[in-house]
């Protein structure tokens, strides 16, 4: 049953947002939005009758009645409370959003010949062919209620443009804090282009000093020229009475090579759809999640790799580790087209269960169409294997430490295959804290 | 050192050791023999805590305290080892941070100071050159991917490392090839002490070559049925283990 009470709030806060945009109602971006509104309207948000959400109830979401952010605002935001999310001053240029609008004052800039890094905002401006060509051009609006909202809302995020042959040295954060006490809707959209034989890495991070519930629904598209690099990073570590939906996808082409690695901490329910599609050959696709939830959190991940074009590689490795009485969700498509022959593609899901009241629902999903093929999945779920403990235990280690030191081998499996050698500490010393702290709480 | 008396455990309700009477003294090697099945196994997890087995009659003490009311990990570090027939695998974990968790909880237990890096590192370099270890080991995750034998070595290193009074050597012998059969040997030889006893759970004579024992006890259906020197090894590795049972039978 649609919900319609929901399509009608955000449709008058559409109306608002219109009027607030004065001479900008006649570009190409706002007939998107409209477009997009349109298709949110006749949708409404998905219920679990819908196969894609048949286990994320986003019921909590529609009744909550979100209300989007026009303006900029860094009232009352000191230095200090950014530094807190810099992963300890990470080397990087890094753009910070407030409430989904860029924040030139917190933020810096790092200028590079062949590197375009800005507000979204201003790139319309600046880069309107480039943005033009390539915005809501991949996730597509109408995929689902979220990517239509998000597009209808859209209103700043990142642009990052890297010219052929062109290598970024530092990485780039993209820090999306959400603050104040109202409980808003920022939808963030990001572009990034990276020009055939380019390589950059890209770091998102999505944070809260919010003391209110609120909805992050953001969506970042990657467009990954010939030859091109991209590592992408993410952690998402929202507030745990928000939520959390986030698209992602690349475009590659061939010879391309793309690595993504997904950290989910926070948020009451997170939901992300993360995409690569492989149109070219010879290209290599690497998704890697790591998710840890406890107390009554929902995390669920939804990755699609497809397959168009003979030669291509993806590698998948998704883990969670679940306490209390959280939910685990993985969806993992991957579809292998007719012509995309010599495909290798693995994918790998495994969960810990940490509790007798966790539970997960995990779904490889492979469908191939071409015949001379190699593709494998494997999913486990579990709890601590007791020899592991035993071996440890029989060396003097205590059982509550051989459990941590277990668990957080299990994790850190995943946040090994981070590049960014001060990044990749920074989320170590994150997750050791955050199990640590999980077993007090939860024991 | 130990003093087993009339063990009797269980698994799943099946009792595998009907009674084992055994008493260890410091500076003592005891070997115990027996047929596959005869409960070996089960013997040596008992001592080391595995939490398969139950125990259903009898007592076991080491040093003087009740052995059976420890957790595995309190065994540890009352100087307790147990060498694996199938040491374990744990992706994630290098050996040097198992070791040093391991060591460092035993020395906080001792009373002594915890080892730093730095400190622990010279301590493991030292100890590694007593069972021909390369180093490159040590930042691998634990056993994982170790040949059978470099996996009994890393056992034997971990007994040097943690320095126990009562080592159990579980089968250490099986798998092993006659070069790694003697580096494994010497390693134990060179820390035997007045101060340590060692039990050496096996079932072939092989080792007992070049470890040679005070005394071995063969085990057959979960009891001890037969004591004596190191020549009864020789004589079980001549005869088999069947003469032993025949003579069991014969006497009840």
């Amino acid at each position: 049953m649609k919900e319609t009470k929901s399509i009608e709030w955000y449709k008058s806060r559409f109306d608002l947002f219109e009027k607030s945009l004065n001479g900008e109602s006649k570009s190409e971006l706002h007939a998107l939005r409209k477009q997009a509104m349109q298709k949110f309207a006749g949708m409404g948000f998905p219920s679990s009758h819908d196969e894609e959400w048949r286990f994320t109830n986003v019921l909590p979401i529609a009744k909550m009645e979100f209300t989007p952010v026009f303006e900029y605002s860094g009232k009352g935001l000191r230095q200090a409370d950014i530094d807190k999310f810099t992963f300890g001053g990470l080397h990087c240029t890094r753009l910070v959003f407030i409430n989904g609008h860029l924040a030139d004052e917190f933020s810096t800039h790092d200028p590079q010949p062949g590197v375009t890094i800005a507000g979204l905002r201003s790139a319309i401006n600046s880069h309107s062919e480039l943005v033009n060509r390539h915005l809501a051009k991949y996730v597509k609006i109408g995929e689902n209620a979220f990517t239509a909202l998000s597009t209808a809302f859209i209103h700043d995020g990142a642009f990052v443009h890297v010219a052929k042959n062109t290598e970024i040295t530092n990485p780039i954060h993209l820090l999306f804090i959400v603050t104040g006490d109202q409980k808003v809707a920022v939808s963030p959209r990001n572009l990034i282009v990276a020009e055939p034989g380019s390589k950059a890495s890209i770091v998102e991070s999505y944070v809260s000093l919010a003391s209110a519930p609120y909805l992050t629904n953001a969506v970042t598209e990657f467009v990954v020229d010939e030859n091109a690099t991209i590592e992408h990073d993410k952690l998402q570590d929202e507030s745990l009475d928000s939520y959390h939906i986030g698209t992602i996808h690349f475009q590659q082409s061939r010879n391309s090579n793309v690595v993504s690695n997904a950290i989910n901490l926070g948020a009451a329910i997170a939901r992300n759809n993360i995409t690569a599609v492989l149109n070219g050959e010879g290209i290599e696709s690497t998704l890697n999640g790591l998710s840890l939830a406890t107390g009554t959190q929902h995390v669920d991940n939804h990755t699609a790799i497809d397959h168009a074009k003979p030669h291509c590689a993806s590698h998948e490795l998704y883990k969670s580790i679940l306490d209390g009485k959280s939910k685990g969700v993985f969806n993992g498509k991957i579809f292998v087209r007719k012509d995309a022959q010599k495909t290798d593609a693995k994918q790998t899901n495994k969960t810990l269960l940490l509790s007798d009241e966790a539970t997960v629902n995990t779904k490889p999903q492979l469908e191939i169409f071409a015949d001379d093929v190699k593709c494998t999945h494997g999913a486990t779920v579990g709890h601590l294997d007791e020899e592991q403990k035993f071996y440890l235990r029989s060396r003097g280690v205590g059982e509550e430490e051989a459990n941590d030191l277990l668990t957080f081998a299990f994790a850190s499996d995943v946040i090994n295959r981070v590049h960014i050698d001060a990044l990749r500490e920074q989320l170590d010393m994150m997750i050791h804290a955050r199990l640590q702290r999980g077993r007090m709480l939860e024991r | 050192m130990l003093e087993v008396r009339n063990l009797h455990a269980s698994v799943n309700g099946n009792e595998i050791l009907h009674g084992i009477n055994l008493k260890v003294n410091a500076g003592e090697i005891h070997a115990i023999m027996g047929p596959n099945g005869s409960g070996k196994s089960t013997f040596a997890g008992v001592l080391a805590g595995r939490d398969a087995y139950e125990v259903t009659e009898g007592q076991v003490l080491y040093q003087g305290k009740d052995l059976l009311d420890m957790q595995p990990e309190e065994r540890a570090r009352e100087g307790v080892f147990l060498a694996f027939q199938y040491p374990v695998e744990i992706p994630g974990v290098t050996n040097t941070y198992f070791l040093k968790a391991g060591l460092n909880a035993i020395r906080k237990h001792r009373g002594l100071e915890l080892l730093d890096a730095v400190d622990f590192l010279a301590l493991v370099k030292d100890k590694m050159k007593l069972v021909e270890m390369d180093q490159s080991l040590l930042n691998r995750p634990v056993n994982e991917g170790f040949s059978g034998g470099e996996k009994k070595r890393n056992e034997i290193f971990q007994m040097a490392v943690l320095e126990p009074k009562l080592s159990i050597l579980d089968e250490t012998d099986s798998g092993l090839d006659i070069d790694a059969l003697r580096i494994v040997a010497d390693g134990v030889n060179k820390l035997r002490s007045k101060e340590n006893a060692t039990i050496i759970v096996t079932h072939y004579q092989r080792l007992l070559n070049y470890i040679v024992p005070d005394f071995v006890h063969v085990l057959v259906d979960g009891k001890i049925v037969k004591s004596g020197g190191k020549e009864l090894a020789l004589l079980l590795e001549e005869r088999g283990y069947d003469w032993v049972r025949e003579e069991t039978e014969a006497v009840a």
